[in-house]
Formats: C-alpha cells, sequence, structure tokens
C-alpha cells in the first residue's frame, strides 16, 4: 500500500489533519472506526478519513438530497428533464462551485469535497450528480486553471451563482477517437468562425455557455484542437432535440449544431493547438468524478435494497437470513468499498499532487462495473417489486449503464492503464 | 439594537437512531452512534440568525456545554450563521450527570459576563425531553421567559412571543432582556450551504470550564435505572359497539 501520508509537504486538506491529530480523551475501539474525526492512533489514517469540513459537507448535502431532491427523482425521470427549482438550489447550496474561489462566488473548498458531493448527490438522483459532476470537475477546473483574468472574471461567478456550463468534444464520427473530431474553426482577423456538430452534450438545454472544442488548423491534426468558449445566446450555435435515453433521462442530452459561429479570440481558452492536452488533462480528474457518481449510485441502489431483504419473510424467514442470499449481499457490499477506496484514493493522490492517472481509470473502470453489478443484483433480491417503477430500483439498474460508457468508455480505461503498466515496467 | 443573544445548542442522539438501552441498564448506548443538533435548538439558532439578518441583533453567541464532541455542534450552528462560539467543557462523570440545573447556572454565567439581553434555547432536548432549561436559566437570572414559542417580535425593548399553550395560542410581552424557548413551529432551520461551512470554520470558538464560571457541577438527580418501555401487547379485535363496550368495561376502562 502506498503511503500517502508526506510529512510537511502536504497541501491544504491534509494540513488539517495534521493540526487534529492531537492526543484527545481516550475513546472506544468502535468510536474510532465510527468518528469519522481524526483522533490519536497510527500516524496513517485509513482513507475513510475526514477533515471535519468534508465530514460537515457530506452531512448538508445528504440532509439536502433527501429533502430537496428526492421529492422529484420519479418524475424527471418520466418527464426527460430536470427541474428549474432543483438546479437552482444546488446553486444556492454552494454546489455548483465548490472549488471556485469564494472571490468569485464560490465555495473555496477542495478537489475531495466535490467528489464526496457528488457521490452524496448520486446516492439520490445520479443525473442531477452528473450536472454536478460536469460543471465542477471539467468547467470549473478548465477555467479556473487556464482562464485569462478577464475571462475568469467574466465567467466564474455566473458559473458559481446561476450558470451552468457544457462541454463539447465528441462528436457523431469521433466518441473515443476524440481527436479524430471534424469541428474546424476558421481564423478571421481577430475572431474564429466555427463550422461542424457535436453529439452527446451533457447538460445542453441548461447551459449558458460551452467550451467547445474545434479545431483551428487541421492540417496539423490534433495539435490544432483549441478550446472556445461559447455562449449559448451566439448565432449560429443551435441545440437540437434531446435524446430519449435508457438512464440519466432528467440529464439533457443533445446534438449541437455550429452554423458559422462567430467566436473572437480572446474567447479561446489556453493556448491555440493546445485543447488536446487540457482535454486529456481534464478528463483525468473527470474520471474520478464518474467513478463517484457509479459509487454513490450504487450505494444508493444497495441503501434501499438491503432494508427489504431485513423485511421480506418467505418460508418463515427473513429472504436476509437465507445463506445464498448473505453471500450475494456480502460480496456486492465488499465489492462497493473497494470501489469506495479506489475513488477516495485516487482522489486523494490528486489533491496531494502525486501521479494519479493510472488510479484515476482504475477508479472510474472499477465503480462503473460495480454499479452494474450492485444494481441487477438489487433488482434480483427485490424480487417482482425490484421490477416495478413503483420502487426506485430499477431507475438505479437503467442509470448505471452509461458509466461503463461516458467519460472514456471501459476499453480506454482499460488501454490507459496498460500503457502506464507498460512503462512501469521498463527497465 | 439589542447586542447579543445567546443560543444554546446540546448534541444528542440523532433523531433517527434506533436507541438501545445498555445491558447493565445505566443509561443507552452512545458510543459509536450518530449524533447531530437536538432538533429545536436548530430552531433556535435560526430564530437568532434571522434576528441578526433583520439587523435586530448584532451579535449571536452559540453555547454547548460537553466534551471535545460538542465543538462539532457549535460549529454547525456557526455554519447557520451564528457569529462566534462558546465550548464549556464538561466530561467525565460530570457530563454523566449533566442536567437542566448545571446547564442553567453555566448559561446564566454567561449571560452576565457576554452581557447578553436575548437568551434564545429550544424547548426541549430530545434525549431527556427535560423541558426545564430555559425555565431554570430564567430565573436564576430573574428574568421574565417566553416558553413554547412559535412567534417572536423584538419590539424596541420588549419582546412579543405568542406561545403555544394546551388552550390554543397565547402572546405575552415581555421586558427585555428575556429568555425564550423554541417550539416546532417557531421556524425551518436552513440547511449550512457549503459556503457557510467553509466560513464557519474561521470563526472562533472560546474554550472554558464551569469552574471559571463559578459554576458547581454537583447533581443533585441520581439515575437509578434506565428501561426501554414495554413491548406493546397484541390489541383484541370486537365484532361490534356491544363488544367493546363490555370488553371496555371488564378491562376496568369504562
Amino acid at each position: 500500500l502506498a503511503c500517502y501520508f508526506v510529512g510537511r509537504l502536504l497541501p491544504r486538506p491534509w494540513s488539517s489533519f495534521q493540526v487534529a491529530l492531537c492526543p484527545m480523551s481516550s475513546r472506544t475501539v468502535t468510536n474510532i472506526a465510527t468518528e469519522q474525526a481524526v483522533n490519536t492512533g497510527p500516524m496513517f489514517p485509513p482513507l475513510q478519513t475526514y477533515s471535519e469540513e468534508e465530514t460537515m459537507m457530506r452531512e448538508a448535502v445528504k440532509k439536502y438530497a433527501q429533502e430537496r431532491i428526492a421529492p422529484f427523482v420519479s418524475k424527471m425521470d418520466e418527464n426527460s428533464s430536470m427541474d428549474t427549482e432543483v438546479i437552482s438550489s444546488l446553486f444556492e447550496q454552494g454546489l455548483m462551485g465548490i472549488e471556485i474561489g469564494t472571490e468569485y462566488g464560490g465555495t473555496g473548498s477542495s478537489f475531495f469535497s466535490s467528489i464526496l458531493v457528488i457521490e452524496e448527490l448520486a446516492k439520490v438522483d445520479p443525473s442531477v450528480a452528473v450536472l454536478c459532476d460536469i460543471q465542477n470537475t471539467l468547467i470549473n477546473t478548465l477555467l479556473m486553471n487556464l482562464g485569462t483574468e478577464e475571462q475568469k472574471e467574466k465567467y466564474l461567478m455566473s458559473l458559481a451563482t446561476d450558470m451552468v456550463g457544457s462541454f463539447c468534444l465528441s462528436e457523431a464520427g469521433s466518441g473515443s477517437d476524440a481527436f479524430s473530431l471534424k469541428t474546424k474553426a476558421e481564423k478571421h482577423k481577430d475572431y474564429y468562425i466555427i463550422n461542424g456538430s457535436k453529439m452527446w452534450i451533457s447538460n445542453a438545454e441548461q447551459a449558458g455557455i460551452f467550451l467547445v472544442m474545434a479545431n483551428a488548423d487541421p492540417s496539423a491534426g490534433y495539435r490544432g484542437i483549441t478550446c472556445f468558449i461559447v455562449e449559448q445566446n451566439t448565432a449560429g450555435l443551435q441545440i437540437g432535440k434531446k435524446e430519449n435515453k435508457l438512464g440519466l433521462r432528467a440529464s439533457s442530452t443533445c446534438p449541437l449544431t455550429f452554423d458559422n459561429v462567430q467566436v473572437h479570440e480572446k474567447n479561446i481558452l489556453g493556448k491555440v493547438g493546445q485543447g488536446y492536452k487540457y482535454a486529456i488533462g481534464m478528463l483525468n480528474g473527470g474520471r474520478i468524478g464518474i467513478a463517484a457518481q457509479m459509487l454513490g449510485l450504487a450505494q444508493g441502489c444497495f441503501d434501499h435494497a438491503v432494508p427489504y431483504t431485513k423485511q421480506r419473510v418467505q418460508f418463515g424467514k427473513r429472504i436476509f437470513d437465507f445463506q445464498g442470499m448473505q453471500h450475494q449481499i456480502a460480496h456486492v457490499a465488499t465489492q462497493l468499498e473497494a470501489a469506495r477506496l479506489l475513488t477516495y484514493n485516487a482522489a486523494r493522490l490528486k489533491e496531494a499532487g502525486r501521479p494519479f492517472i493510472k488510479e484515476a481509470c482504475m477508479a472510474k473502470y472499477f465503480a462503473s462495473e460495480v454499479a452494474t453489478l450492485t444494481t441487477s443484483k438489487c433488482i434480483e433480491w427485490m424480487g417482482g417489486v425490484g421490477f416495478t417503477k413503483d420502487y426506485p430500483i430499477e431507475k438505479y439498474y437503467r442509470d448505471c449503464k452509461i458509466g461503463t460508457i461516458y467519460e472514456g468508455t471501459t476499453n480506454i480505461q482499460l488501454t490507459t492503464m496498460a500503457k502506464l503498466i507498460d512503462q512501469e515496467y521498463d527497465s | 439594537m439589542t447586542a447579543r443573544v445567546l443560543v444554546g445548542v446540546k448534541r444528542v442522539i440523532d433523531y433517527a437512531v434506533k436507541i438501545r438501552v445498555k445491558p447493565d441498564n445505566t443509561g443507552v448506548v452512545t458510543d459509536g452512534v450518530k449524533h447531530s443538533m437536538n432538533p429545536f435548538c436548530e430552531i433556535a439558532v435560526e430564530e437568532a440568525v434571522r434576528l441578526k439578518e433583520k439587523k435586530l441583533v448584532q451579535e449571536v453567541v452559540a453555547v454547548s456545554c460537553g466534551p471535545q464532541q460538542v465543538q462539532e455542534t457549535i460549529r454547525t450552528a456557526l455554519a447557520m450563521g451564528a457569529d462566534r462560539g462558546i465550548h464549556v467543557e464538561v466530561s467525565g462523570k460530570d457530563y454523566d450527570s449533566l442536567g437542566p440545573l448545571q446547564v442553567s447556572k453555566i448559561l446564566a454565567a454567561l449571560a452576565k459576563k457576554e452581557e447578553a439581553s436575548l437568551i434564545i434555547l429550544g424547548k426541549q432536548a430530545i434525549d431527556d425531553d427535560c423541558n426545564q432549561t430555559g425555565q431554570m436559566t430564567a430565573a436564576l437570572l430573574d428574568w421574565p421567559q417566553g416558553t413554547f414559542a412559535s412567534e417572536l417580535v423584538i419590539e424596541g425593548d420588549k419582546v412579543k412571543v405568542v406561545r403555544e399553550i394546551d388552550g390554543g395560542l397565547e402572546t405575552i410581552k415581555l421586558n427585555m432582556p428575556v429568555v425564550v424557548t423554541a417550539d416546532l413551529r417557531l421556524n425551518t432551520p436552513r440547511y449550512a450551504t457549503l459556503p457557510n461551512i467553509m466560513k464557519a470554520k474561521k470563526k472562533k470558538i472560546a474554550n472554558m470550564k464551569p469552574g471559571d464560571l463559578g459554576v458547581d457541577m454537583t447533581s443533585r438527580v441520581e439515575v437509578l435505572r434506565v428501561d426501554e418501555p414495554p413491548q406493546r401487547q397484541a390489541g383484541v379485535k370486537v365484532e361490534s359497539v356491544e363488544d367493546l363496550v363490555s370488553k371496555l368495561k371488564e378491562a376496568g376502562r369504562i
């Protein structure tokens, strides 16, 4: 096990650990296991150790999600649309600008906090979680890391308080092969004209800005890909009809067309031709967000199913008491724990500024597979009622499938991991 | 404008937890059990913060008595909008026997020390259901009290309180300084938003001991035994009204 506790050189969240690591009144073993404050004992706390602020955030989001999102989930799924009340309450709670600095109206917290928030939201509704995930891990991160002062002034505050963002990379002809994208950006004096189309764009119906990857120099291949900030009301930008999906239905997924869309060069994010680098870099972190979403989805589903098994009686005993059931439930619980540890560790590695790409791939790949296993099993444990829409289980089953597909298919994750393993063994 | 509001917050076992009595019947199991702020205390904090937002009070101070863990509860009050916190350290045997008498002595001493002119408490805690601390604090300070408040309005140097009583609603006017205890319908507490949780980290929590306030912590109450409520007995189904009446007569109920 790599030790991730590196003395003095720790960035913020871990420094709050060190302060808290002082002798406290003696506690029982159960306290240490279940209480989430840092306390005495081994110098290397277990992965499920959170700062006070992280614990408070998680509790606050859990409560908020149960009271303000849960009542809308079924309706949003059926109507394939996200309730505007829900979106505005996400902003109100400070959940859309978690890492944005307070000077821009954001929450000023950390990446790990984002992961916890996404996980808690996904337990209630994975569609809402993905909206929050894209905003925090993709849009906000790109702007914070690459934006000029002017761009940050213009957009960060809105992103933290009332504007949803959308990330446009995939096209009909390029999914996994992202860099073979065909959308072009032609330079004219101090502006560019974008022509092309995008597909599978999440949040498209709600977004106020779109981060569009277009090629400004096709002769240079992927080294021409540039990231443009396109505002929603720009002439020539058309948002197509949303897809009728199996799951994550409340999250709008639309095709976009760019018909001579004019974008000033000051709306280029970062440098011309560097878009491919930015996309890769940011998707590495985004992957951990999706892992958290899948983890929350699986846990939320599990939390609904297990109580049922304790109540349902057949052949004179609770179905939980049948050994066959117990073994299945324990197996799934183990997978969930493993997915959690992979996800949390990847997040902590990223925060610590250490290499995390392989671990992020592992987390996303594993969590999405666990979500598929968990939801499938939960339906079986619930029997007939698990198959009906009266219970929330079938929705989790439908929602989980996209996990192995978007933000890097399972095959892509595995290939990326293999490349890194190959390098590791280079002598 | 009133200077300072003191709000008492108590750390109790979370309302959703299934309570279990300890095998030795000395109390309930608290180790490893989820704790949170007493719901009526949340309502009290919310009311105090609203008064501050209306600029009717200048500062909201959250107070809690107990061991190290109560700092989490104070931190939650800070995240809801309280300005600073006071943690009165009580632990070990003193904490086991901590009750309304000692807490009200502490609050009275703090009210004088902090020059508070309004104390808002929850009407009762959901663990002991005493419903005494507010009343005792007022008596110790010789302040008027408005208990079971479902509405609180500050009018100059007076406070109008609408109380929920058995007969309905009673409206009273009290001269400040006063003690008010919050009932369920006083308000709906806000969620701590993430930005406020972050801001709360910078707010100060002062530490002190009951001794610093000259408070005697000896308890006049000794808990002899704690038992679970008796198991609910099965009922009896009857076919007619006559049956019902005769069964009730048999059981000596009428």
